[in-house]
């Protein structure tokens, strides 16, 4: 049952999407994501045919897609619920103190398309690029913040680190867990706050393990001569390609795009 | 002087049990004198707790003598200054796979050390691929460490400090939590980084069987190094071995328990065809 959570997943497919560099996606993103919050109405035109287009480009399943949108299906319908009652406005329905205005429906209909190629959107990303490429854009993407002591290099290793050990502390969970119900702990029966002191068994002997691992890890790390960014030369640096100019090149159609139509259109 | 030499090398540190309670001191090595010549191959053999891994520490400056000296290559470890070149020059390997594999692909961990190193791009990737052929695990280099079996994720951490082109490798254990297939594998990939290449290795152990290709083997105990010598003169010595607690691999044994009842089998016998011949000449 733990084994399903799967964080940063990749899709591994030959496109166009996949090969670009982990800093474009990463900005495309951002800028994907701003536009959503710049359109008013028609502008989600623009919006849909933009993202269809880069999952058409991306070759990952459709199927595969909308499974993401399931994490966030209950934060949607609250979301709706309440844009839908509580904005005030011409009324259609009402029922006691709920109420239903037409301004409200629309609020809904906006924010529920804003959510939904939020997620979209960002999933893409995540989709096409693997995690130690998106660590290494995020290194390359903030080196900036370094002139203000930002730890850059730091964030970026750690970051890395916890993607590799996830599925490790996972699988250790697993096993304790099970070490305990062999001899009689029971996880799933009782109240909430029973549950909640069931796991503390299991939370000790995890931590203890993981303090272990990460001295283990340390150690490990500083006899293969690690010591920090400094003087540090990378394997698979990040050099931006022809395709990554175009690619740069759309966006700021895209976005050009997307302001205009609100300032001349109100779109 | 050979490559890594040390010096009446004692290392103590305190332990606190409880609190309040005045700390003991441990003297994890004491008095610890060695000099091991470049291209050996040696095994360090000693029971639970008798200070193998932290002599094995001192040798990559991981830890610093509190008494006595230890050189690598001509370098003192207690001097800062050449700390990454001791490092470097010294590769360690440790017990457990899963905690020294830092990278989520093969090659990129492999290629973790060079990029400390601060080599450069192609030669990283010459260096990578040079080590993944020498430990063959050429064919797994795009998949993730977590699909690896032990034996695999050991030739991977074997090939991560290769690449960095030490020029002796030490390794801690590093079949203690492998079955016998993973241990095969990594000795055989041990063995043949240093025939082939001429690497210097410092095998740190407590199974008996991996000893019997070394050239040279130092017993440790309680701290203290009690014997040196060839495997053979070693186990000849099966008396003093179990003393100390350590297993004998059985064919020595049998030999050993055959000698004594008065049979003329020659001390220290390692091998099965070796005792097989011996038995042949008695007709």
């Amino acid at each position: 049952m733990i084994r399903d959570i799967t964080i940063g997943q990749y899709y591994p497919a030959e496109s166009v999407l996949h090969r670009l560099d982990p800093r474009v996606k990463f900005i495309g993103t951002i800028v994907y994501i701003v536009s959503l919050f710049i359109f008013d109405n028609w502008g989600y035109i623009l919006g849909s045919a933009f993202l269809i287009a880069m999952i058409l480009l991306s070759k990952v399943p459709l199927s595969f897609m909308v499974r993401g949108l399931k994490a966030i299906v209950v934060l949607l319908i609250i979301t709706m619920l309440f844009n839908v009652l509580l904005t005030p406005g011409e009324v259609l329905w009402q029922f006691g103190i709920l109420r239903v205005t037409e301004e409200g429906l629309i609020l809904a209909g906006k924010m529920g398309i804003r959510l939904i190629f939020l997620i979209l959107g960002a999933s893409l990303m995540t989709l096409t690029t693997t995690p130690t490429k998106l660590t290494d854009a995020l290194e390359k993407l903030m080196r900036p913040l370094k002139k203000i002591r930002v730890p850059v290099h730091e964030i970026a290793m750690m970051m890395s680190i916890a993607l590799r050990f996830i599925p490790i502390l996972l699988e250790e969970t697993d096993k304790i867990m099970k070490a305990q119900m062999a001899r009689g702990a029971d996880f799933e029966s009782g109240n909430l706050i029973k549950k909640v002191k069931a796991m503390v068994p299991l939370l000790v002997p995890l931590f203890v393990s993981a303090f272990r691992r990460a001295n283990d890890l340390a150690l490990a790390m500083e006899a293969r001569c690690y010591h920090g960014g400094e003087g540090r030369t990378q394997m698979k640096p990040l050099r931006y390609q022809r395709r990554d100019g175009i690619a740069y090149f759309i966006l700021g159609l895209y976005l050009a795009a997307a302001i205009l139509l609100r300032v001349l259109l109100g779109w | 002087m050979g490559i890594i030499k040390a010096r009446k090398l004692g290392y103590d540190y305190y332990e606190y049990e409880e609190e309040g309670k005045d700390p003991e001191i441990v003297h994890a090595v004491e008095d610890v004198d060695l000099d091991i010549q470049a291209g050996q191959f040696i095994t360090v053999l000693g029971h639970n707790g008798s200070g193998k891994s932290t002599l094995a520490k001192h040798m990559n400056a991981l830890l610093v003598p509190t008494e006595g000296t230890m050189w690598v290559d001509h370098m003192d470890t207690a001097q800062s200054d050449d700390i990454w070149k001791i490092r470097q020059e010294a590769g360690m390997v440790f017990q457990n796979p899963d905690n020294q594999i830092i990278a989520t692909v093969v090659e990129e961990d492999v290629g973790f050390g060079p990029e400390n190193l601060g080599v450069p791009t192609d030669e990283i990737w010459r260096r990578v691929d040079e080590s993944l052929q020498a430990t063959g695990m050429v064919a797994y280099r795009k998949q993730s460490p977590n699909k690896l079996s032990g034996g695999q994720k050991q030739r991977v951490a074997i090939a991560g400090v290769m690449a960095m082109k030490p020029k002796c490798i030490i390794l801690d254990e590093p079949t203690a939590m492998l079955d016998p297939n993973g241990r095969k594998e990594v000795l055989k990939a041990v063995r043949e980084l240093n025939q082939a290449e001429g690497v210097t290795v410092i095998l740190i152990t407590h199974y008996m069987e991996e000893v019997i290709y070394s050239d040279k083997v130092f017993v440790m105990d309680e701290g203290r190094l009690v014997m040196q010598g060839t495997p053979r003169e070693i186990f000849s010595r099966v008396e003093k071995l179990k003393e100390l607690r350590l297993d004998v691999p059985q064919v020595t044994l049998l030999a050993y328990e055959l000698r004594k009842k008065g049979l003329p089998i020659p001390e220290g016998i390692l091998t099965i065809e070796e005792l097989v011949d011996e038995i042949c000449r008695f007709n």
